[in-house]
């Protein structure tokens, strides 16, 4: 299946998400902040899915978006911003960095295994 | 929600949002009037965002709706255009008690008290400046509903849409993919799909990174429109989608849904009503107590000089059980050896575990800053806190055990200690009073020290209140710390008046007793206008003590090593009777009071020849003791048995051990002991001069 950068500086989040789609066979690297992410990506440059929380400390998910759009490898690779429902101008500043499409908390594990198709090459 | 069981991540939530609390308030703790250090606004707006979004996911509706509106307030003051005011600054501090609260509930199992949060909702919209209306924020659940009334209705049944969707230019640049999203619309229902490539340009000419492509499609089935404009979310403002309805007869008039869609999608709302609704409907047959399991968090380079050890550990056993199997003499020095080796290695093993439950005293300190705050105000005084040697390790236990009295401690020195700015200033002291915490190791023991610059306490005032309740007798001599000490005397208060911040006379004397159990205990040193501070000594662990064995009568006792200042051959000639039978022993320049254990454990006399008995000088708090005993033993760690589970509390000894060879020995109280021999020559005296 798929190998997919989490980033999420809670960790119950990050884990529930990790444990989710590794419950259905995807390959999962955790980072807990951008600047970490960032790192793993720059070595790493096989992930078909990056999945990132917007609100972080050090690098916030939007800034991250930005700059793994900048590594060739992952000009094109789908970016998906976890975010609170509301937040409109969020879910713009995540586009304009180059985010794919936002996953809306709460966050529902089926939910998220539907929203990764839509994503998933 | 799936399969998947989010209890396990619960309780890291719970934890990451505690966490999260505290940082909030000591953010806000740390805010000055009129000016927000943008970080620390940052960091707070975090924190409360991420509690948010995570007891939205874990079904904590009351959590998630309560800090929604927080949240709005915090986004203000991080877009400058609200500056941190004291009220603001409260309200906000008094939310995020809010939410300890709720999340407590929610962890113990317990349905929470929204009760209390209204007002409090008032308050922050209020501050918001969002103003008045504030009903619909107070009922929480009423907001989700607006979810489902939008759905337009058509009168004529629809049997399909008519899709136009234009990628612009820079689609691909997002990660997205036309082709997937073509391929969910076909997953919706029967789709006929034509491609328009008349934008194409010739081979040498195409950049790879522009989408050039457009699509048109008639999608056949029941479907609404929200369906279609979710899948068509993510990319709204990098194509150009046109929607209309398919209808058996005639279209209805050229309607353009583009305006309008996605106004219907709210995405989210649905589950989390669901969500909560089933939290609700679970808690009443879960109604079972939680019980919450106490956690430690260790460093992980502790634990890896741990299995260091162990390693080491094992090494040593294996090579021994290799001697001990074809052992003779001549292996005897390899297995002494061994032997030490062994001990060398199980002693740092125990300490290195020991050391897991250590943990820096800051964990108790950190809830003063915002208690002293909250107080200051309530009292309306001026009062600075500092902190010295929060880094000061001790064990979790005894920690969790001090926290009662510390707070107790302080809020006294608040309450009672320090003056009223007013009358700071007419003792020509700063308006601002002081009240320091210092933690710091002394021997084998931990010091905690709360002192204030305070009004200091009024000796005559506290003997003539002391003879008023009878506690002691106007002809009485007593030295001013135990006139002090009086203040841990049961049903004491120095208030004249009753307050709600430190209680009602209740209290010190609990905690001296809590102080007590410990194995620790409490003095006072006071200078009257100055300011007064409590000493509290606590030991180290209360699992494992470096002994000292000695015996007296033929019985082996345990004396806590870090207390023994130093040990001796008794002189005659330094030996005096001040009083009748309160020896004192001259030990250079100091006169040092003799407890006869023999005397206080009532195994045999005084009277023997003190001559062949050895004088340990022990220490205790300030004061110095000798004791006499009839000789030293080995020193070693002994494991500390509670005699209070085992058998009942008695004085002067904190608890028992089992010695190598089984016998069991019990451990000396050093104070305990002291005062069980003042108790026995009934003389003020002594301690008179123990002070000294």
């Amino acid at each position: 299946m798929a190998k997919i950068l989490i980033v999420d500086d809670m960790a119950s989040m990050r884990k529930m998400v990790a444990f989710t789609l590794e419950s259905s066979g995807h390959e999962v690297v955790q980072a807990d902040d951008g600047d970490v992410a960032l790192e793993i990506a720059k070595v790493q440059s096989d992930f078909a899915l990056v999945i990132t929380d917007v609100n972080m400390p050090n690098m916030d998910g939007i800034t991250l978006t930005a700059e793994l759009r900048k590594l060739p490898p992952l000009k094109f690779t789908p970016i998906l911003l976890l975010t609170t429902e509301a937040g409109k101008e969020k879910k713009m500043e995540g586009k304009a960095a180059g985010a794919t499409g936002w996953l809306v908390k709460p966050f529902d594990p089926d939910k998220l295994l539907m929203t990764i198709k839509k994503v998933l090459r | 929600m799936g399969g998947i069981d989010l209890e396990q991540f619960k309780q890291i939530f719970y934890e990451e949002s505690f966490e999260g609390l505290d940082t909030m308030e000591s953010g806000l703790l740390g805010m000055t009037e009129g000016e927000s250090d943008l970080d620390v606004v940052n960091d707070i707006f975090r924190a409360a965002h991420s509690i948010k979004g995570g007891s939205a996911t874990f079904g904590f509706s009351a959590v998630a709706s309560f800090t929604h509106v927080m949240e709005g307030l915090l986004d203000e003051m991080r877009g400058g255009k609200r500056d941190a005011t004291s009220e603001i600054v409260n309200i906000l501090l008094e939310s995020v008690d809010e939410i300890r609260d709720l999340m407590t509930a929610y962890q113990n199992g317990e349905e929470p008290d929204t009760d209390a949060m209204g007002d409090l909702l008032n308050r922050l919209k209020k501050a918001t400046g969002a103003g008045g209306d504030v009903k619909e924020a107070a009922a929480p659940a009423s907001q989700s509903e607006a979810a489902s009334d939008e759905a337009p209705r058509e009168e004529l049944v629809r049997q399909g849409w008519h899709i136009e969707f234009e990628p612009h230019d820079d689609l691909l640049l997002t990660g997205n993919d036309p082709v997937l999203l073509l391929g969910e619309l076909a997953s919706l229902g029967d789709i006929s799909l034509s491609v328009d490539d008349s934008k194409l340009p010739p081979f040498s000419q195409l950049n790879p990174e522009v989408c050039y492509l457009k699509w048109q499609a008639d999608l056949k089935g029941e479907i609404e429109e929200s369906e279609i404009t979710e899948i068509f979310e993510w990319v709204e403002d990098e194509c150009d989608l046109v929607l209309e309805g398919i209808f058996p007869e005639r279209k209805k008039s050229d309607r353009r849904e583009e305006d309008r869609r996605l106004t219907a999608v709210v995405p989210g709302e649905g589950d989390r009503r669901e969500t909560s609704r089933r939290e609700k409907a679970r808690r009443p047959t879960d109604a079972a107590p939680k019980q919450v399991s106490a956690n430690i968090r260790v460093d992980t380079v502790r634990i890896d000089a741990i299995i260091d050890m162990v390693g080491e550990l094992v090494i040593t056993q294996s090579m021994l059980g290799q001697l001990g199997e074809e052992f003779d003499m001549s292996k005897l020095d390899r297995m002494r050896d061994g032997l030490e080796q062994l001990e060398y290695n199980s002693r740092e093993l125990q300490e290195a575990i020991m050391k897991i439950r250590m943990q820096p005293i800051s964990f108790a300190f950190n809830r003063f800053p915002r208690m002293v705050h909250d107080l200051s105000q309530k009292l309306d005084k001026k009062i600075r806190l500092e902190m010295v040697g929060a880094d000061t390790e001790m064990d979790k236990t005894v920690m969790e055990k001090i926290n009662d009295p510390l707070v107790h401690l302080v809020r006294n020195s608040l309450d009672h200690g320090l003056e009223g700015p007013d009358e700071r200033k007419a003792a020509c002291k700063e308006e601002e009073g002081v009240i320091e915490l210092k933690a710091f190791h002394q021997g084998g023991s931990i010091v905690v020290e709360v002192s204030d610059d305070g009004r200091g306490l009024n000796r005559d005032k506290l003997f003539d209140k002391c003879v008023e309740k009878g506690l002691v007798k106007e002809s009485d001599i007593l030295t001013d710390e135990q006139v002090f000490m009086m203040l841990f005397a049961p049903g004491f208060s120095t208030a004249e008046k009753l307050s709600d911040i430190s209680g009602r006379g209740v209290g010190l004397d609990v905690v001296r007793r809590n102080i007590e159990s410990l194995g620790g205990n409490v003095d006072i040193r006071s200078v009257f206008g100055e300011g007064t501070t409590f000493v509290i000594r606590l030991p180290l662990t209360l699992a494992v003590l470096d002994g000292q064995l000695l015996s007296v009568d033929e019985q082996t006792y345990v004396l806590p090593l870090g207390s023994i200042v130093e040990s001796l051959q008794i002189n005659p000639e330094f030996l005096s009777g001040v009083a009748k039978d309160a020896q004192v022993y001259r030990l250079r320049d100091e006169y040092i009071p003799i407890v006869c254990l023999s005397e206080v454990f009532e195994t045999g006399d005084i009277s023997e020849n003190l001559a062949n008995k050895l004088l340990v000088i022990v220490e205790w708090g300030d004061k110095r003791v000798g004791m006499l005993v009839d000789d030293l033993l080995g020193q070693q760690q002994v494991v500390i048995k509670s005699l209070e589970t085992n058998y009942e509390r008695v004085k002067g000894v904190s608890g028992a051990t089992i010695l190598g060879d089984g016998t069991v020995s019990l451990i000396l109280d050093i104070s305990g002991i002291i005062d069980l021999s003042t108790d026995m020559r009934g003389g003020q005296q002594t301690r008179a001069k123990v002070a000294a």
